[in-house]
């Protein structure tokens, strides 16, 4: 178990970690989700004790990370592929920090071959291609066979096998009973593994939610209708006890009713309909929406914005994100 | 964490990178190869001193002639094995495994700093034994007073230059700032301080021309050193102590 309470980090003037506190828990895969530059490697270094909260602590088994007596034994990190010497052999490079931890020799062999790395165990680590890399660095969070695994990024750089491989590590590691916390910027990553979402943007938590009522919440489905008599759209739908929302764009949207249903009531009235489509607004959607007013680097594209504006449902989640295209349009 | 286990690690780490034997194989083959050359020019020169730079004629100095270049080396192993930790990454994955910056670093200077101790004391008795070879009739004996003073000091020299750049690369973190500031510092700076007279007193106090005294065996003419063989080494001890120590501090507080 990771407890954060009050974390922040800050360098100078800017903010890096803002006031952060949650828990992560054992026997699931906690997914620690952000755009880039949100803040969330800066908070696993201060995990690690690597970096120096500005306030707050973590505690790890309710102890700081510097009180652990051989840590790689209570915690197996994985922070950045690159963080090793490019010219030691990946068995050096796992035997050195298996003797710093009273480590046997023979869990050294164990970790390469679950990591698939044998045959090159013998071989300088800067040869190795980013995915082998990865798997050099998750080799070296396994060796002390830990409670508690810390993965930043992981799916960085691994082609579509290493990816699947990673998948089901961290879902078999978490069934053992074992603390998975996982970073990504990506949500369609953490929603194949995660069952616990953490969202931060800039710094500071947005959400700290289980991932299926984060998917309840925020997969809604609807239906888009647009005609040229909105008004009598409206009475009908009314009458026949449908809701309707109204976008901002003169078009309707509608809940839980199928598509073709709405149709053949048109179809009725004799009305005409210019558009009826079903939409489904995505995971990764829902995460921009949440992260909008965060994201630290904006691209300037108006492209872009028109894009994201034509999918983005009314607003119904009050708090999430709220006013988020105009505070865009302002960026 | 017992210490034992970082040790260990440590050695690990030095033996298993290229760079720790290319270094310290070029400090020996350098200062031996060096020294062997001036002993030759030395013998073969002899011949044209006046009395008074006979009567000074250090043949174990000379033969140490060599280690105004293999020093250097002896710098870039003690630069690299400190910042490599930073040049590459791996000094988070360090500090994962060892949260205990103190162990960590002296650790890995304890480690190095008895590796250079034991190829820098064979430096020191090979390049004496081949010298005197060289410097035939004119040689030094072993047996003869404050020779062999001389010899483990250069031994010691060497590795008092190791851990002094050790230091120096635990403050500064980057393998170029600290080679880019060491290197001309020892090479160039450090002799023209000495040796202009109007810096001489200061240079004298800088850690390689004091710690330099001990390899000496007979004083040079008209020498005004306050301090002798052992209080030179001293004086480059309290640098060495300066600069570990400020690595050290600036280690323990910094964000890795």
């Amino acid at each position: 178990m990771i407890e954060l309470s009050g974390l922040t980090k800050r360098y100078g003037e800017k903010v890096a970690v803002n006031n952060l506190t949650f828990t992560v828990h054992p026997g699931i895969v906690t997914g620690f989700l952000g755009p880039n530059g949100a803040g969330k490697s800066t908070t696993m270094r201060m995990m690690l004790g690597l970096d120096n909260p500005s306030a707050g602590d973590v505690r790890i088994d309710g102890k700081h990370y510097s009180q652990l007596k051989d840590p790689l034994k209570y915690i197996g990190a994985l922070l950045d592929a690159k963080a090793m010497h490019g010219g030691r052999s990946a068995f050096n490079h796992l035997l050195c920090l298996a003797q710093s931890n009273g480590i046997p020799r023979g869990r050294v062999r164990e970790v390469l071959d679950t990591v698939g790395l044998t045959a090159v165990a013998k071989k300088k680590a800067k040869g190795f291609s980013l995915g082998m890399g990865q798997r050099l660095g998750i080799a070296g969070a396994l060796l002390g066979d830990p409670e508690i695994l810390m993965f930043d990024e992981p799916v960085n750089g691994l082609d579509p096998e290493g990816i699947h491989w990673i998948r089901n590590l961290m879902k078999s590691l978490a069934s053992q009973g074992r603390t998975v916390f996982v970073s990504s910027h990506l949500m369609s990553e953490m929603a194949l593994t995660a069952d616990h979402l953490v969202v931060i943007g800039q710094g500071r938590l947005l959400a700290d939610t289980s991932m299926s009522d984060f998917i309840r919440q925020n997969s809604r489905s609807y239906v888009r209708l647009r005609s040229p008599e909105r008004e009598r759209l409206l009475d009908v739908l009314h009458q026949e006890g449908v809701t309707a929302l109204a976008a901002g764009d003169g078009t309707l949207e509608v809940d839980g009713t199928a598509a073709a249903q709405l149709g053949e009531l048109a179809a009725r009235h004799g009305l005409v309909l210019h558009e009826l489509s079903p939409q489904q607004a995505s995971l990764e959607e829902a995460f921009m929406r949440l992260t909008a007013e965060s994201v630290e680097y904006h691209a300037h594209s108006d492209h872009a914005h028109s894009g994201h504006a034509g999918v983005s449902p009314p607003e119904r989640a009050p708090g999430w994100g709220e006013g988020w295209q105009q505070r865009r349009k302002g960026a | 964490m017992a210490a034992t286990q970082v040790l260990k690690s440590e050695w690990t780490k030095i033996r298993s990178v290229s760079s720790t034997v290319w270094t310290l194989g070029l400090a020996v083959v350098v200062t031996v190869a060096l020294g062997t050359l001036i002993s030759i020019l030395s013998r073969n020169d002899h011949d044209n001193l006046d009395a008074r730079d006979r009567l000074a004629f250090d043949a174990t100095f000379i033969s140490f002639a060599g280690m105004s270049l293999g020093q250097l080396a002896m710098i870039v192993f003690g630069v690299l094995v400190v910042s490599n930790e930073y040049s590459t990454g791996m000094i988070r994955t360090s500090l994962a495994a060892v949260p205990q910056r103190g162990v960590f670093l002296f650790s890995k200077v304890l480690v190095a700093t008895l590796l250079a101790f034991a190829v820098g004391l064979a430096t020191s008795f090979l390049a004496f034994f081949v010298g005197q070879a060289m410097l035939g009739p004119y040689r030094a004996q072993i047996g003869d007073p404050g020779v062999l003073r001389a010899v483990i000091g250069g031994g010691l020299y060497m590795t008092l230059i190791a851990m002094f750049s050790m230091g120096v690369a635990a403050m500064l973190r980057s393998p170029m700032l600290s080679l880019g500031i060491l290197m001309p510092f020892f090479f160039l700076i450090s002799s023209i301080l000495g040796n202009v007279s109007a810096t001489k007193k200061i240079g004298r106090f800088l850690p390689d021309q004091a710690g330099s005294k001990i390899m000496q065996v007979k004083t040079p003419f008209a020498d005004d050193t306050p301090y002798g063989p052992w209080g030179g080494l001293g004086i480059m001890v309290a640098w060495v102590l300066v600069a570990l120590l400020g690595g050290y501090a600036l280690l323990k507080r910094r964000d890795a």
